[in-house]
């Protein structure tokens, strides 16, 4: 049995899902929507790795390590965002973020 | 060949089975902790593919410092985790609901996906023989040559993300002494020492 490509689309589609639903099912815990927002880019990661190794070509990894610097770029502002916001209402319930009436 | 692919079913089992508990654990520290040991799979996942130096980048720079700062923020706080879970149910339908959809237009689309002619040809730059250069140094090699600019930009929005986050988190607070440095300096003798006609018995 040989693994493909099919085999890692496969579990990054997985994962990418995974992290959708997470999203989803934890609507109130921003800590863990941020969290499934880094499965998601995880997803997306695997699935950049493996055509590049696929097809034998290294933009792919290259774009890899872009993905990761935006990727830890949105985790330090979100983070910042969220304790910021801790810190005024002293609780991280999604549904208590409406100061602005968005 | 056995054992790659064994070790690809390992890898991909855990991956999957931690994202799922990240999502479904109570704890946000379990889920962080979950979240760990899923970038540690993908990091051997990328291994068995060949890509080190992405591995290595996921379990360095993740790992090391982005869930570490995870761990931090969700230690710090201190939140009724319990209260926050307690609308999941309500969630899990409409949620579930939605992974499914999701996973059969994605499944779709990979089952009906074929290379296209000559997408083989129309690589932009080919990876070197594994025997001529590593991974790390056929990226770094094509890295600081073609796509010098985009690394830079990279830089530059690390260093725009770090003064955000530096000046969103940052306060000055208004009941802590702080050394003034400037009116040290400019003390003098004049000013230092001042005289007070005190009644005898009381105090100042």
């Amino acid at each position: 049995m040989t693994i493909g490509l099919e085999q890692y689309l496969t579990v990054a589609a997985m994962l990418f899902v995974i992290g959708i639903f997470g999203i989803f099912l934890n609507r109130k815990n921003i800590i863990v929507i941020l969290m499934s927002i880094e499965l998601v880019l995880l997803a997306v990661n695997i699935n950049m790795v493996a055509f590049s190794t696929h097809l034998g070509d290294l933009v792919g990894q290259v774009f890899t390590l872009f993905i990761l610097t935006v990727a830890a770029a949105e985790a330090a502002i979100g983070l910042a965002i969220l304790v910021v916001f801790y810190r005024n209402r002293g609780a991280i319930d999604v549904e208590d973020a409406n100061v602005m009436k968005g | 060949m056995v054992i790659a692919a064994l070790a690809f079913y390992l890898f991909a089992g855990v991956a999957v089975a931690s994202a799922l508990m990240v999502t479904l654990s109570r704890n946000p520290v379990h889920s962080v902790l979950w979240l760990i040991l899923t970038f540690f799979s993908a990091a051997g996942l990328f291994v068995i593919m060949g890509a080190e130096f992405v591995a290595m980048l996921l379990v360095i720079v993740y790992v090391g410092a982005v869930m570490v700062l995870f761990l931090f923020v969700v230690m710090m706080m201190d939140v009724d985790f319990a209260e926050l879970k307690s609308g999941m149910t309500k969630y899990i339908r409409i949620g579930t609901l939605l992974g499914i959809v999701l996973l059969v237009e994605l499944v779709t689309a990979i089952g009906i996906w074929a290379f296209p002619e000559g997408a083989l040809d129309m690589r932009q730059a080919v990876t070197p023989a594994p025997g001529d250069v590593e991974n790390t140094v056929a990226i770094g090699q094509l890295l600081y040559t073609k796509y010098v600019y985009l690394f830079q930009t990279a830089g530059l929005i690390l260093l725009v993300a770090m003064i955000g986050a530096i000046v969103l988190t940052m306060r000055h607070r208004k009941d802590v002494k702080r050394q003034n440095i400037i009116e040290q300096i400019y003390r003098d003798a004049d000013t230092a020492i001042e005289l007070k006609d005190l009644e005898s018995g009381q105090g100042l």
